[in-house]
């Protein structure tokens, strides 16, 4: 603007209050980046919204749940023709023998109710999740002693039902479908309407095992937590010690010379190698050559061990180097070892940030899937919890990571939201393990 | 060349702590010291000055073994404490540095509390063998330090946590805790003000009665005050080395001369 007229001017004779071309021109520069900046974090910030949204509109859903309470009367003559309460007769009785009493039960609600409808007690019965005839026999194994008295039941609802009161399933969209009709979900909205069916928290999605894929109502991602637990642990204790051990190794004690610097760099290069490689290693020495055991937590450990070990060794090895070499000096001063010198003061110094390194390392390791797909640890459904230390390292799990793989593709659209579900769980485990992370470097840092 | 030959003589006479012979240090490819010669008596403070990089703290971490954690560095010649050849293959220099302490330019207190931070050499050397005995060679060495009546009532608080001067005198102590016979500092004032630094050079001073203590200083005027003999280094030799006054009253080799007297430095 004002570059014209001050075109002939002598350098620097303008004026200070205002402004000329060059100065006017480099300060656009600068507020355009800032803009670009700004952009880029809103943009950023965008996606992380759109993406929390997302995972919480369609996650919530399987944390609560459609239950159906209703008063079983357990027959004696059904349960236990003798009557002589001997538990190996009563567990003869397999969940098919069950159906009846269920049956019975519902009839005998809606008699009490007085509500009409035309539906058959097996229709009517339908409402109620394959889990329920199951339910009840592990209740009456479990206390013989009430067989002959009518006990109140708490029953999953079908995945049907459950869709139809979370708004998923609709008149119009089972129009095809065998497995309800629309007059089943009459008879559920007269239910709800007397408080028979209800919506409530389902704690056992967080605690529960995976179901088959008829009851995906029943399904929780809680035994496949313990899969990722016992994984976990095979990581901290393999890749701790290890890796601190190399990086203290290598980067206090041992010579500078070509082959550490050769070490150095494939240790850079393991850290970006796709996971997927690891998980085709694991398979081919500890499954096929070690011959451990297929699907086991102890052979995803080793293999995510392998994984994590660069990030471990990596993180590590920054922050020995962080370490002003005056604390090494002051201690080799006095008349220190080296090893002294590393583990009395040089290795305190870096705990944070190995540390912070490692929860960093396993929450990594928590989110991986790829390597879990080449050991047989996904499409494996456990449902069992393992019942001591060995057999959660050595029988077959899953992990959440794969849980939620193996939902997402069912076809049923009612595990799609246990998907999401999983993800939300998964990443409140990870969020919370970065941010102790932080915390702890926040805490512990830079205390020279 | 002979006037130097002949200060030496003179220094000869005198005790010798430790005897350095043909030292030659070299960094890779560099040749940092060159033939250095010099004997370094039982109590008394020998200073060596010399411009920046003129190998003087090269020489000085030589005689504790300090450079042996670098890696490029090679040693030759022989450096004799008490007679003993400080480089011969049987000795483990965690022993020597314990005979030979050190204080360095920037004050390093380890970030513990000040009493550990004392108590740590005389706890790895094993010399206490109660809890009582390791307070008395804290109390000790601190009072050595002379800092002791600043943090008798703190001795719990962070060595970390004290002024640049006190740091200083907490690092003496440090050094002296562990009972050494020679004490090495390097330029251990250059991070120190004015009173800080005087009050440290007393306190040199006072070390001197029971230490051979060899510092390193950039400042002449701190040479003159606190030493009683000094030796002055140049591009990695050894130029002069004689009785303090007579080095900075009626230097021999002109090389010292021209740099006592700021023509060169």
């Amino acid at each position: 603007m004002t570059d014209i007229s001050q075109s002939g001017a002598p350098k620097h004779a303008s004026s200070l209050l205002s402004k000329d071309a060059r100065t006017a021109k480099r300060n656009r520069a600068e507020s355009r980046f800032k803009l670009y900046g700004i952009l880029a974090i809103a943009v950023g910030l965008l996606m992380l919204i759109t993406l929390v949204y997302n995972i919480v509109s369609r996650g919530t859903g399987a944390f609560t749940q459609t239950f159906v309470t209703l008063d079983v009367t357990l027959a004696e003559d059904k349960l236990d023709k003798n009557g002589n309460r001997n538990l190996d007769e009563i567990k003869k009785v397999s969940t098919f023998g069950y159906a009846p009493l269920i049956k019975d039960a519902i009839s005998s609600e809606v008699e009490k109710l007085g509500i009409q409808t035309d539906l058959s007690a097996k229709d009517q019965a339908a409402i109620l999740s394959k889990s329920a005839a199951a339910q009840l026999r592990d209740y009456v194994i479990a206390n013989p002693d009430k067989i002959g008295e009518t006990v109140q039941f708490r029953f999953l609802a079908n995945s049907r039902v459950d869709g139809y009161m979370k708004g998923r399933v609709s008149r119009e969209s089972i129009a095809n479908d065998k497995s309800i009709s629309p007059a089943q979900l009459d008879f559920v909205d007269q239910l709800v309407a007397d408080g028979v069916i209800v919506k409530s928290f389902n704690l056992d999605f967080i605690f529960g095992a995976d179901a088959s894929d008829q009851r995906p109502e029943a399904a929780g991602i809680g035994v496949s937590m313990i899969g990722s637990l016992f994984m976990m642990l095979v990581v901290l204790a393999l890749a701790l010690p290890i890796g601190v051990a190399a990086s203290i190794y290598l980067e206090e004690f041992a010579p500078k010379n070509w082959i550490t610097d050769i070490i150095e760099v494939n240790i850079s290069n393991l850290a970006a190698v796709p996971s997927i490689v690891f998980g085709i290693l694991g398979l081919a020495v500890f499954i096929n050559y070690m011959h451990l055991p297929m699907s086991a937590p102890l052979v995803g450990g080793l293999v995510l061990t392998l994984m994590t070990l660069p990030t471990i060794i990596i993180s590590t090895r920054a922050s020995l180097k962080a370490v002003p070499p005056s604390i090494r000096d002051a201690a080799l001063g006095v008349g220190a070892s080296k090893m002294q010198s590393v583990f009395h003061h040089v290795l305190p110094l870096a705990a944070p940030g190995i540390l912070t390194g490692t929860i960093i390392g396993l929450a990594q390791a928590l989110g991986e899937t790829a390597p879990l797909l080449l050991i047989g640890m996904v499409g494996f459904i456990a449902s069992n919890a393992p019942d001591s230390v060995a057999s959660g390292l050595l029988s077959p799990n899953s992990a959440m990571p794969a849980q939620i793989y193996e939902w997402a593709k069912r076809a049923d659209p009612a595990f799609y939201e246990r998907a999401w579900g999983g993800i939300i769980i998964l990443l409140i485990f990870l969020v919370t393990m970065n941010t102790v992370a932080v915390i702890l470097r926040r805490r512990f840092e830079r205390r020279w | 060349m002979n006037d130097m030959a002949r200060v030496e003589r003179v220094v000869d006479t005198g005790q010798a702590k430790i005897t350095a012979s043909d030292v030659q240090v070299h960094y890779g490819d560099t040749h940092a010291i060159k033939d250095v010669n010099v004997n370094i008596g039982d109590k008394t403070v020998t200073a060596f000055i010399g411009p920046s990089g003129c190998g003087k703290s090269t020489f000085l971490r030589c005689l504790n073994r300090m450079n042996d954690t670098i890696d490029v560095c090679r040693v030759k010649g022989n450096i004799l404490l008490d007679g003993e050849d400080i480089y011969d293959k049987r000795v483990d220099p965690v022993q020597l540095r314990a005979k030979v302490g050190m204080v360095f330019q920037k004050p390093n207190p380890f970030p513990k509390s000040i009493y550990d931070n004392v108590a740590y050499g005389p706890r790895i050397h094993g010399l206490a063998k109660n809890k009582a005995e390791l307070d008395e060679i804290v109390e000790k060495s601190l009072r050595r330090g002379a800092i002791w009546n600043e943090v008798k009532d703190r001795l719990d608080a962070p060595g970390t946590g004290l002024s640049g001067g006190q740091q200083q005198r907490l690092c003496i102590a440090r050094a002296v805790a562990t009972e050494p016979e020679v004490l090495l500092m390097d330029e251990p004032c250059s991070a120190l003000d004015p009173i800080a630094t005087a009050q440290v050079e007393e306190l040199i001073d006072e070390l001197r009665q029971r230490y051979s203590v060899v510092i390193v200083t950039h400042s002449m005027q701190q040479a003159a005050r606190v030493s009683q003999k000094t030796a002055f280094f140049h591009l990695g030799n050894l130029v002069e080395f004689g009785e303090t006054g007579q080095i900075f009253t009626n230097p021999q080799d002109p090389r010292t001369e021209s740099y006592i007297t700021g023509r060169i430095g």
